[in-house]
């Protein structure tokens, strides 16, 4: 990151909500699986990590919020926005499959994240740093949790072999958007606010590759990418999964709770 | 969250009489019983009924919760929710563990529950319709809970007094949520107070079922209060609750499905209607309206996850005999 050249209000905006939307969303996925899981200790990892990212998630709403300066609160903009405004990543709104997909999808997000926040908790912008500073923490740990559970399931049976496999070729269209650069990326970066995305593929490869050896897993790469969540162009699942999200505060419009 | 006065246990036992004397002596000086000490079988078999019970409570108890999570109204109450939805596995763990220094395996345990021979409380057989449900649970079902459960930490089997040290504590926290979740909606607009009061008209009776039959009809209350498992009688607990919980649910302005409702100056406590023992009884036995989908949701959370526990032990034995490999080459 350079620093120097500043960030209009705008774009500052449009990388808060992106961020603050992936970790909302995949909170949200996270947390469909409490009283589901496999076995009772993953029922409770798996709302720990939930918990980690919808607290990660307020921190970023409420700052969006401040930067916008318009007086909304972070349920406003976690709550009340259109399907095309979400900024998440297709990654994260991908629908949970089975325990091997799920992890698979931590360890993705959580292995991008990592560089993410390290490099982000010397922003330029003191708020930026200091949510930083507490999610590098906490997302080595979903590295730590995700990542024994692929070699676990990589390494274990034929049929948890298998599940992690097609995981890994589900999961393969989605991967190159969220390394994507674009001109709010672009922006930060130059502001010393964020990480070009671009920049963190060889640290996410040196998290993953080692993990994948011990699992006995082969990446792929797949013949087409899928793109679009960053310009607010989602998957068929998103609008269900705003539809729950949703559901109360569009019920009753205006009401506190 | 919860438990329930205790169903179905047998508390006959059949040692010599010197030997529950013995026994007994120890309970009547308050010392705590530990795993490895000499037990009657009644009582290991009653503490191991109650407190699989119990963690049976806590885990089917995530499930009308974790209805509402991904619907929660804001983030706070997502985060909030999410928190408590743990702290019940967290019970539960730790109650199937205070389950095992009795002999008896976690495994064995979850099978009974899945087969349907594992009672849980009955009051999470009924649906989670709205948001105040939420509130109410916290307020009532935890409230009940926490009545039945301070007690148990005098329990004389001391894993499980201590166990309900810290669960108590947690409870305690999830009841004032709630609590605040019934007073949001109750100073908020007329929809949400209707809310609020529609959830106290479902929640209140089954509430009160939580504490189990009346004292006369509880068949092995004498014993457990003998062994001072419990320390006070189904009846005297559920009387406390309706005392405490009164007051609080005038002071949010809602009213309680019991047109016998009231104070009775002279027993210093309230008078309260009949409870239905037929509805108690139905839904202990399966026919509450949501007895099928829990255990199957159960059935299915465990038959689904059955590869990845095997995977799971698979790697495990794959690591031992590798590690074990590069020892011996290496020597």
């Amino acid at each position: 990151m350079g620093a120097a050249a500043t960030i209009d209000r705008d774009t500052l905006l449009t990388l808060l909500l992106r961020l603050a939307d992936d970790h909302l969303v995949l909170g949200h996925r996270l947390s469909e699986w409490c009283g589901h899981a496999p076995m009772l200790e993953e029922d409770l990892a798996m709302p720990n990590m939930a918990l980690d990212l919808i607290g990660q998630a307020r921190a970023l709403y409420t700052y969006a919020a401040d930067v916008e300066g318009k007086g909304r609160t972070e349920d406003d903009l976690a709550y009340l926005r259109l399907e095309r405004e979400y900024l998440n990543c297709l990654l994260v709104e991908r629908p949970n499959g089975d325990f091997a997909q799920t992890m698979l999808r931590q360890l993705y997000f959580a292995a991008f994240m990592e560089p993410f926040w390290k490099a982000a908790a010397s922003s330029t912008d003191a708020t930026v740093a200091g949510i930083a500073a507490k999610a590098v923490k906490e997302v080595a740990y979903h590295i730590r949790h995700a990542g024994e559970w692929v070699v676990r399931l990589g390494d274990g049976t034929e049929e948890s072999r298998r599940r992690m496999e097609d995981a890994i070729e589900e999961l393969a269209p989605y991967l190159d958007e969220i390394f994507e650069d674009d001109p709010v990326t672009v922006q930060a970066s130059a502001a010393g606010i964020a990480p070009q995305p671009s920049s963190l593929r060889p640290a996410f490869d040196r998290i993953i590759g080692p993990i994948f050896a011990e699992a006995g897993l082969t990446f792929i790469t797949p013949p087409y990418s899928q793109r679009g969540g960053r310009k607010g162009m989602h998957g068929e699942a998103m609008g269900f999964l705003l539809a729950d999200l949703q559901h109360i505060q569009r019920t009753y419009p205006g009401a506190t709770w | 969250m919860y438990s329930q006065g205790l169903i179905g246990a047998k508390t006959e036992t059949n040692e010599d009489e010197a030997f529950l004397a013995a026994f007994q002596a120890r309970i009547d000086a308050e010392e705590k019983i530990e795993p490895n000490d000499p037990m009657p079988e009644g009582y290991r078999r009653t503490l191991i009924r109650q407190i699989g019970q119990h963690a049976h409570s806590e885990i089917v108890g995530m499930l009308p919760e974790g209805n509402w999570i991904t619907r929660a109204p804001s983030l706070r109450r997502k985060a909030a929710l999410l928190a408590k939805v743990q702290d019940e596995g967290g019970h539960g763990l730790y109650l199937y563990s205070a389950a095992e220094t009795l002999g008896v395996s976690r495994e064995q345990m979850t099978e009974e529950l899945l087969a349907g021979k594992a009672k849980y409380s009955s009051i999470f057989n009924y649906p989670t319709l709205t948001w105040a449900d939420i509130g109410a649970i916290g307020w009532l079902v935890d409230g009940a809970a926490i009545m039945n459960q301070i007690p148990l930490c005098r329990c004389s089997y001391g894993p499980y007094a201590r166990a309900m040290i810290r669960v108590c504590k947690e409870e305690s926290f999830h009841q004032r949520q709630g609590y605040e979740i019934m007073m949001t909606l109750a100073q908020g607009t007329p929809g949400q107070k209707e809310m609020a009061q529609d959830a106290l008209n479902r929640w209140w009776w089954p509430s009160l079922m939580m504490f189990g039959p009346h004292d006369s009809d509880s068949q092995h209350g004498d014993q457990s209060m003998r062994w001072k498992i419990k320390r006070f009688t189904n009846d005297e607990l559920r009387q406390k609750f309706v005392d405490a919980t009164v007051p609080q649910g005038e002071y949010l302005g809602l009213t309680f499905p019991d047109p016998e409702l009231k104070w009775n100056d002279e027993r210093g406590a309230y008078d309260f209607g009949a409870i239905d023992w037929d509805e108690f009884w139905r839904v202990v036995k399966g026919g509450g309206p949501m007895n099928r989908e829990r255990l199957a949701a159960r059935r299915k959370a465990w038959d689904d996850g059955a590869w990845v526990r095997e995977a799971a032990l698979a790697h495990a034995e794959k690591r031992r005999a590798r590690r074990e490999a590069t020892k011996l080459a290496a020597e």
